[in-house]
């Protein structure tokens, strides 16, 4: 009988030590520090750039363009992204009336909208911005609550296809944090300060959008011609 | 004993492996460590929910019961009851991962380590609750 209590003894002492060490691992794993971040304000270089003047949809012979301000962690973009875009894109991107151009504006108090962007500009590299933009967008809810965005985004890339080889290559990097930070800097010095912010024009337009909105917009810029 | 100590054991490290499956899940772990990357593949797969809950969530449940009942069935005077509920608990989980490699192998096409460990562990106490039982049947049996 005493054997038995002494040998229960030991398995309790080691049960608990097991559970301890395991509990300490998960522990460990949940707080360990975000596997990728791409850094604020860095110097923004004249190779970042070049070329580079935003995301494209739609034709070049378009005779409106609106550029989009937006950042991937602000609910309104999200809202206008999945909500509105597919509207905008059917009755006037498709039919050649509008082209859309896409800039990062990641907020400060955002912390995964750097992320977000750069995430799509590692996807851009590969032929599939639009598709992880919208991946992006679509599962903002359930990024933006987590701990670290990265694994998510990196898990849309690999839905969408990518060279998981390359687009960790692109993260790691940090190899566009210039173009962001440009991107940014250029909204600023136009005078965005919230997002999601339209520029048609010279004229900044701020607040909630619908395509409805838009489609007015573009009509009242360039009338549909008579059918 | 030494059975029921085993099936307690082995049950905590499934609650530890599913719960890890499941952390990952929900967006708390950055990324698995599984060096085929298969396990992303089949944790990111449609067919990692079942009946609208993610199947390491059910893992999570399903072990935290059979660790209670291992160590119900340690208690001295314990009666029969808790290791007879872990074999019928471990067989339905054995079923399940049986369904859930036929998935890996001919559906999703990938094979997750930490599935397979997962697997190795519910067959292994189910194992374990049937020798007990064919134990406690020798001995009433002498």
């Amino acid at each position: 009988m005493a054997a038995n209590q002494a040998g229960m003894k030991r398995f309790y002492a080691v049960f608990g030590a097991v559970a301890v060490i395991g509990l300490g691992a998960l522990a460990y794993l949940t707080t360990r520090p975000q596997t990728i971040s791409i850094p604020a304000n860095v110097t923004v270089q004249p190779s970042d750039t070049s070329g580079f003047r935003g995301y494209l949809k739609g034709s070049p012979d378009a005779p409106v363009e609106i550029t989009e301000f937006a950042d991937y962690q602000c609910p309104f973009c999200q809202t206008f992204a999945t909500l509105q875009m597919p509207t905008i894109e059917e009755r006037l991107i498709n039919t050649g009336r509008l082209r859309w151009r896409y800039r990062d504006f990641p907020l400060q108090q955002h912390s995964f909208s750097r992320l977000a962007a750069h995430s799509a500009a590692c996807a851009d590299e590969q032929g599939k911005y639009w598709e992880q933009h919208k991946r992006i967008y679509e599962g903002q809810t359930e990024w933006a609550t987590t701990r670290d965005a990265a694994p998510m985004f990196r898990r849309y890339a690999q839905a969408g296809g990518m060279d998981l080889r390359r687009y960790d290559g692109c993260m790691k990097a940090g190899k566009y944090a210039g173009r962001i930070q440009a991107s940014l800097d250029e909204g600023i010095q136009l005078g965005v300060n919230s997002t999601p912010t339209l520029l048609v024009g010279n004229k900044l337009y701020r607040g909630r959008f619908d395509s409805d909105a838009i489609t007015k917009l573009v009509d009242s810029l360039a009338p549909r011609r008579a059918q | 004993m030494i059975y029921r100590m085993s099936a307690a054991f082995l049950s905590l490290a499934g609650l530890f492996i599913s719960g890890y499956l499941y952390l990952y899940k929900i967006g708390r772990i950055g990324s698995l460590a599984c060096g085929t990357g298969g396990c992303e593949t089949v944790q990111l797969s449609s067919w990692s929910r079942f009946a609208g809950l993610e199947v390491s969530l059910i893992g999570v449940l399903g072990y935290a019961c059979l660790l209670g009942l291992s160590l119900a069935s340690l208690q001295a005077g314990a009666r029969q009851w808790p290791i007879r509920a872990i074999a019928v608990g471990a067989g339905i989980g054995v079923v399940f991962t049986l369904y859930l490699t036929y998935l890996e192998l001919f559906i999703i096409h990938a094979i997750c380590r930490w599935c397979v460990a997962s697997g190795v562990i519910i067959v292994a106490i189910f194992a374990a609750a049937l020798l007990d039982q064919r134990r406690q049947l020798r001995t009433r049996v002498s």
